[in-house]
């Protein structure tokens, strides 16, 4: 089934315009064009899940991840004091805009763990939440990841009507090492020309990986990205800039695209659960082993991750060595308790390194960016002209 | 037998007194302990090896309760913690920065920290031990419900999994107990403080039913609190489990003879979420005042980590046992946060509840997130009303007391007005 062919024959110009309305559209009709299909779609809020299982018995696995809309329908289900994406995730659910057949949350914050609960309460088709191991320095934790992924595979057999062998799986792990490849070379562009591309058609590429099958993310990718190494774009004098607190609520594009026109935005951690494997996943030997390795062992960091061997403020300063970064700018969701407390952390280390930062919080469905941008662009002109 | 009566709320305090006297003694000795949380805090483990433990949980609400926590909230904002985060978290922060002084003593260093994933916030939480002292933090990973309604059991196959990675990382614990504290293990004390933990257990169930009674024999937020108190800090004790069993024959004695908490007993409510810790006693009196005495808490069954299941330990295989027990008990500790209508379902016959009341507070996300939710639901099963009051468990800056009390007397004239047309109904 192909759910994205607008951009099929087109220019990089065009391709990649047809990325951001895709990327902002918050109708997903992608998602729905699959459906329409007769496919089947596994809805998995932020950050991680192993989309291959999914991918492995024909269904769509799609990113929750909010939207920038009003939560109308969804707001008398919430209190007061809570981050947007929760409620927009629920009001895209409730609306109607996306029908899903399974929906899956993580124990990544306090807030989402209630998630599965709330939606379980309030549609007919399974929510469930999946343990990811929270202790991943225990030795037990990869068999047990792998038994819970176990689950999850019966779980998803049961909703697809079939079967789910290993091989399928391995198959499956072979489009998503693809699309981790090609994910890394995007980054490695922003991060050593990023004036070949500019900051909000980099997430606008990564973002529509959520929405759309793996496969066909891999053809935009393979046929964007020898477009853009090929560009003949000048370099500017910008400072270069970390962007750190994308991993769960998303910023508007719109914001990105002011960030992107005072700065190179050259590492983030934007939807990091679409790229969360560092590395390729082996495709022989047992595959929910494979996976689950992978995720204890080959995992980027973020500040829902606990591991004694990630400590968030050092992986900070390996993303900010790695891209050559001059500044950072540490954001947190409003509301986002486990980003809102990395900051203090982020923060410290950040001033023992002597590296300027700035601190700031955005919300999804923010329309103003005059205020932000001003800030920015101060810290940013004291930094040039220091 | 008048010396029954409030004999529980006497002895609590005075072991709650006597608990903060033994820390600072410890943290003036220059001692550290272990850090622990209410929802799994392993006392039986941290027992075994003779750690004090300190619950900084605790400590953050007796600051709200004694009304200084705006200056401790204060002093972690300036170290850079926003207002929107947990209370609790920023209240221990800044006993860390004043070195452990606080309202009840001193409080020691953490020499290790022990946590469950019940919570998010325990993770992030210990994550700043790690960073101010270096503490060695050990994470105790209990997996939860799946699904609203779907609890496994021993002999499931996904059951299994879950013990045998709680029993795993239970072993692991005991190995770091052993580096941290240089002492050996010793299974016959694990066994012996697992039997405490058992008496505990028993009787934390016992009195948590004894409420059943009509009128209701303790007021399940401020008693209750009492209780939960030695629940946690007392646990695996022979003092613990002597107070509990003193406490059951108190509320029995109660039952029997007819006394209950109020002299006028009109209204029976369950309350859902945190107390209002910065107006403790008002809140309470909002309610009491009215005739309305709270006859169970979630708070009970959550912040005591799922005792309130009255797990037994077999102490023929007291690691094993103890894994099944922590991974029952934390699990229902979340159920009872992540679905509260299910668990209030369960009670609202038994307990002949006339009105429940949700308190989400804005520090925590765990137990509030999904209240309002689970209101709209609970009122789809059940024509009993309740009320929906937000505030918060530390920050007096988002407790508004006249209009709660305009929103409690509003929800009094409902329960009245219902009564009375109930009373005339053909």
């Amino acid at each position: 089934m192909t759910v994205f062919t607008e951009w099929r024959g087109k220019g990089l110009d065009e391709t990649l315009f047809e990325c951001r309305e895709l990327a902002e559209n918050t109708k997903y009709p992608t998602v729905n064009r699959w459906r329409e299909q007769g496919g089947k779609v596994v809805g998995h809020f932020q950050v991680y899940f192993p989309e291959e299982i999914a991918h492995a018995a024909g269904m769509l696995p799609f990113k929750v991840r909010g939207a920038p809309l009003e939560p109308t329908k969804a707001d008398s289900h919430f209190g007061s004091y809570l981050c947007s994406i929760l409620k927009t995730s629920l009001e895209i659910g409730l609306n109607g805009t996306v029908k899903l057949d399974l929906f899956v949350s993580h124990p990544i914050c306090d807030a989402a763990r209630n998630l599965a609960a709330i939606w379980g309460r309030n549609f007919s088709y399974p929510c469930h939440i999946l343990y990811l191991p929270q202790n991943p320095n225990s030795s037990h934790s990869v068999p047990y990841l792998r038994d819970e992924y176990g689950r999850i595979r019966r779980l998803v057999e049961s909703i697809a009507g079939r079967e789910v062998s290993d091989d399928d799986l391995r198959r499956s792990v072979g489009v998503f090492n693809e699309n981790r490849r090609l994910l890394r070379e995007l980054y490695t562009i922003k991060r050593e020309s990023p004036w070949l591309i500019a900051a909000e058609d980099a997430y606008a590429l990564l973002a529509i990986g959520g929405m759309i099958p793996r496969e066909e993310h891999n053809d935009v990718l393979r046929a964007v990205l020898p477009l853009v190494r090929a560009r003949q774009a000048r370099t500017e004098d910008r400072v270069r800039v970390v962007f750190e607190g994308g991993f769960c609520e998303q910023p508007p594009l719109d914001l990105i695209r002011v960030l992107g026109r005072m700065c190179y935005l050259v590492d983030d951690d934007f939807l990091i659960g679409l790229r969360f494997i560092v590395d390729d996943v082996p495709v022989a030997g047992d595959p929910l082993k494979n996976l689950a390795e992978s995720y204890i062992e080959r995992s980027s960091y973020s500040p829902v991750q606990h591991d004694l061997r990630k400590p968030k403020e050092k992986m900070l300063l390996q993303r900010i060595d790695r891209s050559r970064a001059g500044a950072v700018i540490i954001a947190a969701a409003k509301m986002c308790e486990p980003g809102l407390e990395e900051q203090v952390a982020y923060c410290k280390a950040l001033d023992a390194r002597g590296l300027p930062y700035f601190v700031t919080e955005f919300e999804e469905n923010m329309t103003s960016f005059e205020g932000v941008e001003l800030q920015i662009e101060t810290f940013l002109e004291n930094l040039l002209f220091a | 037998m008048s010396e029954i009566v409030g004999r529980a709320n006497r002895d609590g305090a005075n072991l709650v007194r006597d608990w903060y006297a033994e820390l600072t003694e410890a943290a003036n000795r220059g001692d550290s302990c272990a850090y622990v949380f209410v929802m799994g805090s392993l006392n039986e483990v941290l027992k075994t090896f003779d750690f004090p433990v300190v619950f900084p949980e605790i400590n953050s609400l007796q600051t709200a309760v004694r009304r200084v926590a705006h200056e401790y909230l204060a002093q972690a904002e300036d170290y850079g913690y926003s207002p929107d985060i947990c209370g609790y978290v920023k209240a221990d922060v800044a006993v860390q920065l004043r070195n452990g002084d606080h309202p009840m003593g001193r409080i020691p260093k953490p020499g290790i920290a022990v946590l469950t994933n019940a919570c998010n916030t325990y993770i992030k939480w210990a994550e700043i031990w790690e960073r101010l002292h270096h503490t060695p933090v050990f994470t105790l990973d209990v997996p939860g419900t799946r699904t609203g309604g779907g609890q496994t059991w021993q002999g499931n196959q996904d059951f299994e999994n879950d013990r045998r990675y709680v029993e795993g990382q239970l072993r692991e614990l005991i190995a770091l107990c052993e580096k941290v504290s240089a002492k050996k293990f010793d299974i016959d004390k694990l066994r012996t403080i697992l039997g405490h933990a058992n008496v505990m257990s028993e009787c934390w169930k016992k009195a948590l039913a004894c409420n059943r009674s009509r009128p209701s024999v303790f007021n399940a937020l401020t008693d209750g609190t009492i209780y939960l108190g030695v629940a946690n800090g007392l646990r695996g004790t022979a003092k613990g489990a002597q107070y509990f069993t003193d406490l059951v024959e108190e509320l029995a004695y109660k039952s029997s003879q007819g006394i209950g908490t109020l002299t006028d007993e009109k209204w029976r409510l369950s309350f859902v979420g945190v107390p209002c810790y910065p107006i403790f006693r008002r809140f309470n009196e909002l309610f009491t005042q009215a005739g309305g005495t709270f006859v169970n808490s979630t708070y009970l069954w959550f912040a005591s980590g799922g005792t309130n299941r009255g797990f037994q330990y077999d102490l023929s295989r007291p690691i094993e046992s103890l894994a099944e027990g922590v991974l029952i008990s934390v699990r229902d500790a979340m159920d009872s946060m992540f679905h509260p209508d299910r668990v209030l379902t369960e009670t609202v016959t038994e307990f002949q509840i006339d009105g429940v009341v949700f308190h989400p507070i804005k520090s925590c996300r765990t137990t509030s997130t999904g209240l309002a939710d689970s209101r709209r639901a609970f009122a789809k099963e059940h024509d009993i009303p309740s009320l929906f009051l937000e505030s918060d468990m530390m920050d007096r800056r988002v407790v508004a007391e006249a209009p709660m009390k305009n929103r409690v007397d509003a929800f009094f004239e409902g329960l009245v007005s219902r009564r009375r047309q109930a009373a005339i109904a053909p």
